[in-house]
């Protein structure tokens, strides 16, 4: 009796249409994004803003990213750190050398990422699977490179470019709180563009390529355009997710951290989140970016001392462990898991 | 020319090692349908298991102990991990091995630690000279040994019964199945086949660079091969390993400098992903014909 489908008539297209038809869906979104905005800075302290909310929003929008080329598109990527990488650059030279204002750096950092993805999303026409998958690794070691090599971006071999202060306007975003908001600036807007994207027709036509990609042609949908625009958008959001965790987190462009554990920690947050799922990507997002620390407080609170790269280990160990066991036990991740608890609480305390 | 010919020589040493991780990938894509992304890991969990025997037996029996626990291993990857899986689409399974992955590297990590180690098995590393042309005798000593894995390979999957059956279940697990041939035993038997092909490629890549976790990257380097071969192609393997070996080899040496160098690391995937746009399925894979 708890979640409520009924007294929901639906009698405009619009309505059938709204992209939540049910009240208590849309006042749900409406409850989070208020405590997200009003109620969580007041609660969280300056390490829980800088150090996880930020991290976990950004990683999700990331996530989300990789979520409309795998998930929805059916296309896998090994390589989406790398795209990260080129919108992390990008952002930080059109903000720090050709004085862009931030938030734009950050969409022209996404842009040209998506010019790239763009540029590794053509093979995909004629390659598909594995050969597909393997080859998205090129995407990787090539960016990889190129970015490491070319002195003009990022200053050759092992460099790192700090991140200068951030201002908009004028008015600066140096504590943990201000960048908080910017993050929310861009992640919000971007997740309902997102939502809507593949409730849309490009989303279906995304869905019928996973599905079976020659029945889909057949049926008039473009398979190149289509997946293109697959990986264009997906590399946009990884793009504007890696301005964001660099601008926001790192606070100085290092190869490193987009290095392919990277990209295996993206496509572990979207199979554990759930793939084909926009709510997925953020409950992925939040449980790989919580589990280390979980773990990490976990072990403290047993009061056994783990050195470091005992817990590193156990990062290893856990984060398999559990992309196997949400293979076998719930292929479609966290997201599905909150369906069925949908339907248990619509019910609910009834038996039927 | 000389120069150009040990380059080019190097680099079919080294291909031969590559196509030797290519083909523990081939093996267990050929008789299960699954590309096991976890072979990389698998060469490092063999390399740390053999580097931590050695500590308490000598070399014969350090190297048994690593078979058993390799194929003690196959056992329990089938039972845990592709049995409950049976019947997925194939890309699940894909990532259900990057997930098996990780887990063997925290395991062998966890056990044996993280810090790198030598690994010593008697070969010299001093090169000779044939006609004026510098080989490395450990290469040598490598190629052959790799060379020798793949004959014993092909002579046991085209002669032998068990081989037999097993292309059998590569071809139509059903058909196999009503045929006789039980499925998962030779699910087991390619997972351990392929744990002996990456203890042989712990060995020679570990004594080579050292064991530790960069080991395992290895099998990224594999990769590019494995498709510009055909991922269900032995002779694929082989020969796309001594292509990229020598390419990627070639390319560092000579085009290397004009660029800045370290080309190594990407130019296999361009060389593969040039030669896929025409040939999708790689050179040697089987062309899958699909229907509505």
């Amino acid at each position: 009796m708890i979640y409520r489908e009924c007294g929901v008539f639906k009698a405009s297209y619009q309505e059938d249409m709204a992209i939540f038809p049910i009240p208590l869906d849309k006042w749900g979104v409406i409850l989070i994004l208020v405590i997200a905005v009003f109620i969580v800075p007041l609660l969280a302290n300056e390490y829980w803003l800088g150090s996880i909310l930020i991290p976990f929003l950004v990683f999700s929008l990331a996530a989300l990213g990789l979520n409309f080329l795998t998930g929805y598109a059916g296309q896998l990527s090994l390589g989406h750190a790398a795209f990260m990488a080129v919108g992390a650059y990008s952002a930080l030279i059109l903000y720090g050398r050709y004085d862009v204002p931030l938030i734009f750096s950050l969409l022209g950092g996404g842009l040209i990422s998506a010019a790239v993805g763009g540029v590794f999303g053509i093979p995909s026409l004629r390659i598909k699977g594995f050969y597909l998958a393997v080859s998205t690794l090129a995407a990787q070691f090539v960016i990889e490179w190129i970015l490491t090599h070319w002195k003009w971006v990022s200053g050759g071999v092992f460099g790192t470019v700090d991140t200068p202060p951030m201002k908009i306007l004028g008015w600066p975003i140096d504590t943990p709180l201000k960048k908080y908001y910017l993050v929310l600036c861009i992640v919000i807007p971007l997740t309902i563009f997102g939502k809507n994207l593949v409730r849309g027709q490009l989303g279906r036509a995304w869905m019928a390529i996973r599905d079976m990609d020659i029945a889909a042609e057949i049926i008039g949908i473009s398979l190149f355009r289509n997946k293109l625009m697959a990986f264009l958008i997906s590399a946009f959001y990884a793009g504007v997710a890696g301005g964001l965790i660099t601008f926001a987190y790192y606070g100085a462009a290092n190869i490193e951290a987009f290095n392919i554990m990277v990209s295996f920690h993206l496509l572990g947050m979207v199979i554990i989140g759930g793939m084909g799922s926009v709510l997925g990507s953020f409950l992925g997002g939040g449980f790989i970016t919580l589990l280390p620390i979980f773990i990490n407080q976990f072990a403290r609170a047993l009061g056994i001392p783990l050195k470091t790269d005992l817990l590193a280990c156990l990062d290893l160990l856990i984060f398999g462990g559990l992309i196997i066991i949400f293979l076998i036990v719930e292929p479609y991740g966290l997201a599905r898991l909150w369906q069925t608890l949908k339907e248990k609480l619509r019910l609910w305390p009834f038996p039927y | 020319m000389i120069f150009f010919f040990e380059v080019f020589i190097g680099g079919l040493m080294v291909g031969i090692m590559y196509s030797l991780i290519a083909l523990g990938f081939v093996l267990i894509y050929k008789s299960s349908g699954i590309f096991n992304f976890a072979q990389g890991d698998m060469t490092l969990l063999a390399a740390l298991a053999l580097v931590g025997f050695l500590n308490i037996f000598p070399l014969w029996l350090a190297i048994l102990a690593t078979l058993l626990m390799m194929v003690g291993l196959a056992l329990i990857v089938e039972a845990i991990v592709l049995r409950p899986l049976i019947a997925r689409p194939p890309l699940v399974l894909f990532m259900a091995t990057i997930g098996l992955g990780f887990l063997l590297q925290g395991i062998g990590q966890g056990i044996w630690g993280t810090d790198p180690k030598g690994l010593h098995i008697g070969l010299s590393d001093i090169p000779f000279e044939i006609k004026g042309l510098l080989i490395s005798q450990f290469d040598l000593a490598g190629a052959a040994l790799s060379g020798s894995l793949v004959l014993i390979l092909v002579w046991f999957f085209q002669k032998s019964k068990t081989g037999r059956a097993l292309r059998a279940v590569s071809d139509d697990h059903e058909a196999a199945l009503s045929v006789g041939i039980p499925l998962r035993k030779a699910w087991a038997i390619t997972w351990a086949i392929a744990g002996i092909v990456a203890l042989v490629a712990g060995i020679m890549w570990g004594s080579r660079l050292g064991v530790q976790f960069s080991l395992s990257l290895i099998a990224l380097k594999a990769l590019p091969v494995l498709i510009l071969g055909g991922v269900d192609s032995i002779p694929g393997a082989i020969i796309a390993g001594l292509i990229v070996g020598a390419a990627e080899n070639l390319a560092e040496v000579f085009l290397g400098p004009y660029v800045g160098g370290g080309i190594q690391t990407f130019f296999p995937y361009l060389l593969a992903l040039f030669v896929l746009w025409f040939k999708p399925y790689g050179m040697y894979g089987r062309e899958i014909i699909e229907r509505v």
